[in-house]
């Protein structure tokens, strides 16, 4: 064995106290970063659930930590609530210089524990989230080649709640637009034009595929969206997949962060702030894909 | 057990220093010397210590456990045997019956396996007596996160340290380290706190500092008065909501009167179940009291308290379907409001804002 110092990933994410599937992505990709064996350790740490946040670094045996949020962008959650609770100190927000996208990563101490803590920028803004987003349009469709004949819609909070929520929206959609692979890309938010529930006016492309870019299932992606686009009229009545809504047909599944490709962003994360994570970058994108690796 | 290779193992070990441990002592005095609960040996050469050694293989295994652990997760597994009271024979004798520790709801049964080394199991402390085959087996501490997730009635479990973790599971064969693994699922944290206490290190935040800290929707819970933290304590915290003992109160000098609890895991700060509860308290505790004249029976005024402390105890699920003598009976309490609450559900037909104007929100 080469001097290693043990090094651990701690996967933070929001959690819930009313809803049990909130904290699954969390858990699942967590889960699936251990089985790659990057880690000495995977820990997950919750601001709604056990461990807390404020707890979970001392559930860590390793010297090194990267933190990496579960989030889908910059704002008041990776910039204050988590580096507060996790009492990293001297934390600043310009630590990360960014520009609402850019946050990569600060390395820093925190106040009750003896460790390097590695403090990475959320899943959501991550280049490779993109790929994400794609993967989940081929899971829903079933088709690992999408995209002919095929719109493709990002939605997501508008700028009411966090400017850099649309960022991120526009973002990826962009980068997926400029792929070419997807006849027309469209952002479409809940809270503001364009608007989610008029998704078919965008959209000259019959076949759909509506991606909410959200880190976990709840009411947004399970009851609001579904009834918004016109998926059903009760959320409690369930929906096909595809729908067909105005001479179009539909294609949705929920939270994009519940696609098992997250679990890639999440060590490129760690990688890009120094963690030595061998080729599972390679491995979790092959385990995790729903086909034989395509082309 | 591999004897030889706990011999090399602590050959090895004695290299680097005297070896300590639960009455075994083993250093170098030019020679070897060896130290038991039955005598001093000095002056062996290494075939002689290993001599010694091999006759007391008790000795020599608790070392080879123990050596291997440190920090939080060996306090632990050591407190499970009560390996600082109990001396390694007595020890021994009973880990091969297979000795038990609670925490929290949760039952430990620590024993050996067919080649000596230590085996956990965990259940849930109301399935001490089940028969295994009764119970669902899991094996990877990591399978119990989805069932403990929710209590016997399938409801979600907000506090993972509420006194209502399911029961009809077992986790067996563990190794100790899997074995604290498990108790962290159920249980996160408690462990590196409970040894952090008692290593005098636990790092206790109290009231005040947590709630001047919140910002957000939570700015405002430090607003809550400080008469008021007493009943949120009283309402979550008591052993009957919650399994940790509180050790915060409402700042460094100032303790709260609310028993904190009785568990062997501490509270080491107000958790986030808490604090959001406590973002509602705080809103209502800024109304303004008033003075209602209400008409009742002196025994529908006891069954107003009834009502209150079934629904707040939890046991209006064990009061029977004809139980009419139980105030929180269904029956009475149905009867109670046909008689006393009037078409828009005031009590006594008394609207709760005098005014007319905003009656009816
Ligand atoms: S503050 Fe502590 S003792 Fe009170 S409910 Fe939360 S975890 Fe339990």
């Amino acid at each position: 064995m080469t001097d290693h110092r043990s090094q651990a990933l701690v996967v933070v994410a929001h959690g819930s106290h009313l809803n049990p599937d909130s904290s699954a992505p969390a858990n699942e990709h967590a889960d699936t970063v251990r089985a790659s064996g990057a880690f000495d350790e995977v820990r997950t740490g919750f601001w709604k659930e056990e461990p807390s946040l404020r707890e979970v670094l001392r559930t860590v045996e390793a010297d090194e930590a990267y933190v990496v949020p579960l989030f889908i962008s910059e704002g008041y959650f990776t910039e204050q609530v988590i580096p507060r609770e996790l009492r990293l100190d001297g934390w600043d927000v310009s630590a990360w210089d960014s520009d609402g996208l850019s946050a990569d990563s600060a390395t820093l101490a925190a106040d009750d524990v003896e460790k390097t803590v590695h403090y990475c920028g959320p899943v959501g803004t991550h280049g490779s989230f993109t790929d994400v987003l794609v993967r989940r349009a081929e899971s829903v469709t079933g088709d690992p080649d999408v995209g002919r004949e095929f719109g493709l819609a990002v939605v997501g909070h508008g700028t009411e709640r966090n400017e850099n929520s649309a960022k991120a929206i526009e973002y990826h959609a962009d980068r997926i637009r400029e792929r070419g692979r997807f006849e027309e890309v469209q952002a479409l938010y809940m809270d503001e034009e364009p608007e989610v529930d008029d998704v078919t006016d965008y959209f000259e492309s019959e076949d759909v595929v509506v991606v909410p870019l959200f880190v976990s299932d709840g009411f947004h992606t399970q009851e609001d969206i579904p009834e918004d686009v016109g998926l059903t009229d009760d959320y409690r009545t369930g929906y096909d997949v595809p729908a067909a809504v105005d001479g179009h047909r539909l294609w949705y599944a929920g939270a994009v962060g519940t696609e098992s490709l997250t679990a890639d962003v999440i060590i490129e994360r760690a990688a890009d702030a120094g963690a030595d994570v061998g080729d599972a970058v390679e491995r979790v994108r092959e385990s995790t894909a729903p086909e034989p690796a395509d082309d | 057990m591999d004897t030889e290779r706990r011999l090399d193992t602590l050959v090895g070990a004695v290299a680097d220093g005297p070896v300590d441990c639960d009455g075994l002592r083993v250093e170098r005095d030019g020679g070897y010397a060896v130290e038991t609960p039955e005598g001093r040996h000095e002056g062996l050469d290494e075939a002689a210590l290993r001599e010694t050694l091999a006759a007391h293989e008790r000795l020599l295994d608790n070392w080879w456990t123990w050596h291997r652990l440190d920090g939080s997760r060996r306090a632990f597994l050591r407190w499970l045997e009560g390996a600082d009271e109990r001396p390694v024979d007595e020890r021994y004798d009973l880990l091969e019956e297979g000795l038990t520790a609670g925490w929290g709801n949760l039952w430990i049964r620590v024993d050996l396996d067919d080649a000596g080394t230590r085996r956990y199991e965990l259940r849930h402390a109301d399935d001490a007596d089940a028969d295994p085959d009764d119970l669902t087996g899991f094996d990877d501490p990591l399978d119990l996160r989805r069932p403990l997730k929710f209590d016997d009635d399938g409801r979600y479990r907000p506090l993972k340290t509420a006194p209502n973790a399911p029961t009809g599971w077992r986790l067996g064969g563990l190794t100790g380290r899997d074995c604290v693994e498990a108790v962290d699922v159920a249980y996160p944290a408690t462990v590196a706190n409970w040894h952090r206490e008692r290593t005098g290190d636990l790092d206790v935040t109290h009231w005040r500092e947590t709630t001047e800290r919140q910002t957000g929707i939570y700015g405002v819970v430090e607003e809550l008065p400080r008469e008021a933290v007493e009943w949120v304590a009283e309402a979550a915290c008591v052993d009957s909501q919650c399994l940790k003992r509180r050790e915060w109160g409402y700042d460094e000098e100032d303790d709260l009167t609310v028993d904190g609890g009785d568990g062997p895991f501490p509270c080491r700060e107000p958790c986030s179940l808490v604090v959001a509860a406590a973002r509602r308290w705080t809103t209502l505790e800024r109304e303004e009291e008033r003075t209602y004249e209400l008409t009742l029976t002196p025994s529908e005024k006891e069954q107003v308290e009834a009502v209150i402390d079934a629904v707040a105890d939890g046991t209006t699920d064990e009061i029977r379907e004809a139980d009419v003598y139980e105030g929180a009976n269904r029956y009475r309490t149905r009867y109670l409001r046909a008689k006393r609450l009037d078409d828009e559900g005031n009590l006594c037909g008394v609207p709760t804002d005098p005014d007319p104007d905003d009656g009816d929100d």
